[in-house]
């Protein structure tokens, strides 16, 4: 009995690199495009006189491409490696985990030539039409498969924090995008929503803000709860917060959707609820932060030495400012100022420049040098130089557009005294607008010049490695609990 | 909303509520079997936990936050169809028309309940609906030269009609040009007011059925001629042949009628285009041209300060 064989089991690294390397593909394409249209906003001439080019087919491209093809991959590629090491065990299925990453980016291409074609369901974050959508379900429902029959299948007795949030943001992702997808076909390419009205614009919006909770928040929270430990070598702060504020976050989410239709045609009882359930949410949200960065407590000399730590934990500052931001935005009273102006555009850029963009490129520092057989990357001097890139183009970004929004939702509400008439025309508000948006391009254009020192750093270090072939010994799983 | 569903909303978010205590409350307590500040006992790739309590300035944050929700959706609609102690809602909930949202408006001023944006019409209303009445007491004609009331009128007209007349109100295609002396309806101050207040459909019928498209082209031809271009002289006595149903509208010598808004194609101005290849198109196609109605948008008043503005356009 006590002779059992440990088993040999070898980790599927293969589809994380391959996650990785496109991860950081999709980022400088993604985060390219967003300079492209940013650009267009001051010289409108750049879609020379193109319709694939212009602004309102580069824009969808240019979300889901930062969001669907950079984020997701990276969050497809951090799941599976992390599931397979805290849970001790290799993928569910080797050929599944590989549809998932071939169906994905056939999916992201699709999208690269069906929106600048102007095929476009007109929802927003779910802009790509029906033939697409049904090759994102099958994609993620093999995801689904992948990832939980790995958890089922696991050698340890606890299922590890991260990998709750990861499970919930595939499971939510699944039913959202079912849900809002549902439309009626008319054509290969064109087809209508089943829902009508304020009940589509519910509908949408339901999706719309937990494709940010879920895939945004709850996805990089799955990243955050591993790669801030392991890089700062500390414990995990608090067990017990981590369960207060997970099942807080993935709870009060659902019900946050309506305030994006504060003031509009949408009941007065359904905002009330989506402002409730927001404000409330700035405090298990704030729990993610907390946890993190005071994982770092006896560690915080490290932030001096090791920029991989400090792009992790000023992901987390990003994440506890975007997070206070927002339930706050959700405020009717606030909303009414905020609401269409660029500010939103400041606070969803707070949130995916400074808190998905900085854990991710932070975890993928840490990840490629142990799947190419390093120790670390080819150069931390250019890691430390991506920091200050990309932290001063999200500063220049998002303190340039909290002024522009503030500054539109105030000219918008100017009333002359005299005689009750606005003070200002629309287009006088973008006029004021533009010096912003010439600092926001800039911004745009220090956060593209780091992805691409990125981009040559990780390039180097593949180079010179190869990839990496790591197993481990196993025990029974009875074996394990017993001893545990 | 039937009250299953009215139910269904409040059962649904008090019960969520309270698991959401119910989770906080648990986590108050050390149920881990572990002393406060230890290491749990289990470890995921290297990676351990500590047994910490939650911090308490940020449990305290989260009751305060639960506590003050339950008061606001006592105050506030948001459990179904409890419409909130204090009586607010934004605005008219379930109105289909202006004459039921006017019904309505007056059902809640008289029951005493806060509509927030009627509310905030009545409050500007009183308060600046003096100012435009007394404008509105003189003729367009004499107010078109009172530089305040040019402002406000200016400050309406960006508002609301530059999106199609354009900011300096020189139009573009399909959107006339208000500073010139070229009116459709007619530049008359009343003509203007009458504009304004009830709206225009300019129908240019499509002749597509009646003519084959060299007539369509004849017709074109001799139209550009009556403004005095150069076409061949061909091609324009052909179409004069068939401009009697053209007539009809634009009269006998094409100098058309203000009645029906039907353009003089004499002055070589062009609504929809000066090229052969527009005209055509106007002929083959037809023109929709929609001016809305401004009365129950803006009031009357309002409509008489823009009016004077707009007729101070072309008659400095």
């Amino acid at each position: 009995m006590s002779q059992t064989n440990p088993q040999q089991i070898e980790y599927n690294l293969k589809v994380v690199r391959q996650f990785t390397v496109m991860t950081v593909v999709w980022g400088i394409i993604g985060m390219t495009l967003g300079v492209w249209i940013a650009a267009q906003l001051i010289w409108p001439e750049l879609n020379f006189d193109t319709p694939w080019l212009t602004y309102s087919r580069l824009r969808p491209l240019h979300t889901n491409a930062v969001i669907f093809a950079f984020g997701t991959s990276a969050l497809m590629g951090t799941s599976f490696y992390i599931v397979q090491k805290t849970c001790r065990t290799n993928l569910f299925s080797d050929k599944l985990a590989s549809f998932v990453f071939w169906s994905w980016q056939a999916v992201i291409v699709l999208a690269v030539i069906s929106l600048p074609l102007g095929l476009n369901s007109s929802k927003e974050y779910a802009e790509l039409e029906w033939p697409i959508d049904i090759l994102i379900a099958l994609s993620w429902v093999a995801y689904i498969i992948v990832f939980f029959g790995t958890l089922v299948k696991r050698k340890t007795s606890h299922i590890y924090v991260a990998n709750w949030f990861y499970g919930g943001f595939i499971i939510t992702v699944a039913v959202l995008h079912i849900v809002n997808s549902m439309v009626v076909p008319v054509s290969f390419t064109k087809s209508y929503s089943v829902y009508a009205g304020a009940v589509d614009a519910m509908v949408q919006w339901w999706y719309g803000h937990n494709a940010v909770g879920f895939l945004l928040t709850a996805g990089f929270l799955g990243m955050m709860y591993y790669f801030v430990p392991k890089q700062a070598e500390r414990p995990v702060y608090s067990y017990r917060l981590s369960v207060v504020h997970f099942w807080g976050l993935i709870s009060l989410y659902i019900w946050a959707g309506p305030h994006h239709l504060h003031y509009t045609a949408l009941p007065d009882w359904t905002q009330s609820l989506g402002m409730v359930m927001s404000v409330i949410l700035f405090v298990p949200s704030w729990g993610g932060m907390i946890n993190g960065i005071m994982t770092l407590s006896g560690a915080w000399h490290k932030l001096k030495t090791d920029p991989i730590l400090r792009f992790l934990i000023v992901s987390l500052s990003f994440y506890g400012m975007s997070t206070f931001e927002g339930p706050m935005m959700a405020i009717k009273s606030v909303n009414a100022l905020s609401h269409y102006t660029d500010w939103t555009i400041g606070h969803v850029h707070s949130g995916a420049l400074g808190w998905v963009a900085m854990i991710t490129i932070g975890s993928m520092y840490y990840l490629i040098p142990r799947l190419w057989g390093q120790t670390q990357m080819h150069s931390i001097r250019w890691i430390n130089t991506h920091f200050w890139l990309h932290t001063i183009g999200v500063v220049l970004y998002i303190v340039a557009l909290w002024i522009s929004g503030v500054m539109q939702g105030l000219m918008w509400r100017a009333v002359n005294a005299e005689d009750g008439t606005l003070t200002y025309s629309f287009v006088e508000s973008v006029e004021a607008s533009y010096p912003f948006w010439f600092i926001r391009f800039v911004g745009g254009l220090f956060i593209v010049a780091g992805m691409l020192l990125m981009a040559w750093n990780s390039y180097r270090t593949i180079k010179a490695g190869k990839p990496t072939r790591e197993t481990i010994d196993v025990a029974p799983r009875e074996a394990t609990t017993q001893s545990a | 909303m039937s009250s299953f569903w009215s139910a269904w909303i409040i059962v649904l978010t008090l019960a969520f509520l309270v698991g959401i205590i119910w989770v906080l409350r648990w986590n108050m307590s050390n149920y881990t079997g572990i002393k406060e500040g230890e290491l749990m006992d289990h470890e995921f790739d290297g990676i351990v936990e500590i047994n910490n309590p939650l911090p308490r300035w940020w449990m305290i944050l989260y009751w305060v936050t639960i506590v003050w929700g339950f008061a606001y959706l006592a105050l506030y609609p948001g459990l179904g169809n409890f419409a909130g102690l204090l009586g607010w809602s934004s605005s008219n909930q379930d109105v289909r028309s202006i004459e039921e949202s006017r019904a309505a408006t007056e059902a809640h001023r008289e029951a005493g309940l806060i509509v927030e944006y009627d509310r905030a019409m009545d409050a500007a209303d009183e308060r600046f609906g003096p100012i435009f009445e007394a404008y509105a007491q003189q003729p367009i004609e004499e107010l078109a030269k009172d530089p305040e009331a040019n402002e406000i009128g200016q400050r309406l007209f960006l508002q609301n009609c530059a999106q199609c007349h354009g900011s300096n109100a020189m139009g573009g295609k399909g959107f006339p040009n208000l500073t010139d002396d070229n009116w459709l309806y007619g530049g008359s101050a009343d003509a203007i007011k009458t504009t304004l207040l009830q709206g225009r459909q300019g129908q240019m019928p499509s002749f597509k059925a009646q003519f084959d498209e060299q007539q369509i082209t004849e017709l074109a031809t001799y139209v550009l001629s009556l403004s005095g271009r150069k076409v061949d002289p061909e091609l324009a006595a052909a179409g004069k042949a068939n401009f009697a149903v053209c007539s009809a509208c634009h009269g006998q010598d094409g100098k058309g009628n203000q009645q029906l808004g039907a353009p003089n194609l004499t002055d070589n101005v062009w609504l929809y285009g000066a090229s052969q290849a527009a005209i055509e198109e106007t002929l083959m196609n037809g023109r929709n041209g929609v001016m809305p109605a401004w009365k129950d948008i803006l009031g009357e008043d309002k409509v008489h300060v823009i009016s004077a503005y707009v007729y101070g356009l072309s008659n400095d």
